[in-house]
């Protein structure tokens, strides 16, 4: 008996994925990046179709050069928390940016998303407290649950009528209740129905946080999200956010018009506990940003695209959700059956994300793919046309699919 | 009407035979993990139907706490007394 035992089971679930496609899908290498749309894979030209990169801009000429200034400037790291030596000018600035973009009065910016959702969570939702989840909530969100000390209560996903009930459920109960759902879903890509979910929170008067990380930069008139798109940001208490994904760089965010977010900065452990971004991904987050606002034209480009390839994905009949958004997840029925596309798909020169159960809802294996703005009509075409060949060719070899 | 703990444990391994790929041969005192082979999704999902079925939501916190389906049903009976 050793420590490591615990890890026999998925070392040996490794073992099966490995002999169904031959490569462990878990440790694809992107040896370069060559534009945002393409990279050098096993040493060929491969399409990213999975890559969050909504915008583009994790190759923007604007935050590249805006890191190299800073870079020089200032060094490659703070070497501290935000609470200690590692807040400078530029967190600042970041801050009020993010503030002032989703209209709101109070910004705190945290090192990744996850640091942002597990902090914001587990502080805001204390012992006496509930907190509702939607049962398909990310990672984070879970963890955060963990490390907080409310009572957790899952309602069904995307489900506000559940949501109503469970929290009716509660009426009587002291304690506040903390309700918390994500904008686009990160592995359906399935949208939140937020104009009902808003009217939970009217009616019940509990305290609403959405996570916009796969919906900034992506939904709304002017890009902040759901809450926007649905008209409904006053009655939003918190919103989270990541910068890892439409402004390709790397931190995570917290707005709000409480003034106590504040307070938070002096109780939230994994806001408090750990170095502070380093400023040129602050300066290239600022200036991702900018250009974000700057060209309100990749919106109507991303959800051109993604309507182009969720569409392009139905006409081969392939099952995918019922909702466009930039995230389109390939369902299937078996694990054989994904880990054998998942392959081909990469050997024909298609990069997308294997996601399996239990990390995926409902048992299902997913192949999940993610659109950009900056992908070419051409490029979504080669990319349907990939799953088409892949899904032919397996066929052929009467291979599972 | 206030169940026993007996008639929710009743009631939960009626819900768990309707799957068939549950063992026939379940009894109060099986092992959700372990002799039912559920993983942690399984029995989140699992138990939110037996939330439904009996009007109460059951904390993820107290299921860290449930081996089984007698201490389920006992939890189930307990939260429902508010205790």
């Amino acid at each position: 008996m050793t420590i490591f035992d615990k890890f026999r089971g998925i070392e040996h679930r490794l073992e099966e994925l490995k002999a169904l496609g031959g490569r462990n899908p878990f440790d694809v290498i992107i040896e370069r990046p060559l534009s945002s749309t393409a990279g050098i894979i096993e040493g060929r030209e491969t399409l990213l179709f999975g890559t969050n990169n909504y915008l583009g801009l994790s190759q923007s000429p604007r935050a590249i050069e805006a890191a190299c200034e800073t870079v020089r400037a200032r060094g490659v790291g703070t070497t501290g928390s935000r609470i200690a030596n590692g807040t400078q000018s530029l967190h600042q600035q970041l801050e009020r940016r993010i503030a002032d973009f989703f209209g709101q009065t109070h910004c705190m910016v945290f090192s990744t998303g996850y640091q942002a959702n597990l902090g914001m969570i587990s502080t805001l939702a204390g012992k006496e407290d509930y907190l509702l989840l939607d049962a398909d909530s990310h990672a984070s969100i879970y963890d955060a649950s963990r490390l907080g000390h409310a009572q957790v209560i899952r309602f069904r996903h995307n489900d506000p009528e559940d949501l109503h009930k469970r929290l009716r459920r509660l009426d009587g109960t002291p304690g506040s209740k903390l309700v918390v759902v994500e904008g686009v879903y990160s592995m359906t890509g399935n949208v939140v129905p937020m104009a009902e979910m808003a009217a939970v929170k009217r009616e019940t008067g509990a305290t609403l946080l959405v996570d916009e990380a796969h919906s900034f930069g992506v939904l709304g008139p002017t890009g902040r999200g759901v809450a926007e798109a649905a008209g409904v940001e006053k009655d939003v208490d918190f919103i989270v956010g990541t910068f890892s994904k439409s402004l390709g760089t790397v931190g995570g965010y917290c707005v709000s018009n409480h003034p106590e977010l504040n307070l938070v900065r002096l109780h939230c452990r994994p806001y408090m506990f750990t170095a502070s971004l380093p400023p040129e991904v602050i300066a290239a987050t600022i200036a991702a940003l900018e250009d974000m606002q700057a060209h309100p034209e990749l919106r109507s480009r991303l959800m051109d695209n993604a309507a182009r390839f969720h569409a392009g994905l139905n006409t081969l009949g392939l099952t995918t959700g019922k909702t466009v958004s930039p995230v389109v997840a390939v369902v299937l029925d078996t694990i054989p059956e994904a880990i054998a596309l998942w392959n081909r798909l990469l050997t024909l020169g298609l990069y997308v994300n294997l996601s399996l159960p239990p990390a995926t809802p409902d048992h299902h294996p997913l192949l999940r793919c993610s659109v950009m703005a900056t992908h070419t009509p051409d490029q979504i075409d080669r990319a349907i046309e990939i799953f088409s060949d892949a899904v032919n060719s397996l066929k052929t070899e009467a291979l599972p699919i | 009407m206030s169940e026993t703990v007996q008639d929710v444990s009743t009631l939960i391994i009626s819900k768990l035979l309707a799957n068939p790929k549950v063992p026939r041969d379940i009894t109060g005192s099986s092992k959700i993990v372990e002799d039912l082979a559920f993983d942690s999704l399984a029995v989140m999902n699992f138990v939110m139907e037996i939330e439904d079925e009996l009007d109460v939501s059951v904390p993820l916190d107290r299921l860290a706490e449930i081996r089984t389906i007698d201490d389920l049903a006992s939890c189930i009976v307990s939260l429902k007394k508010g205790t």
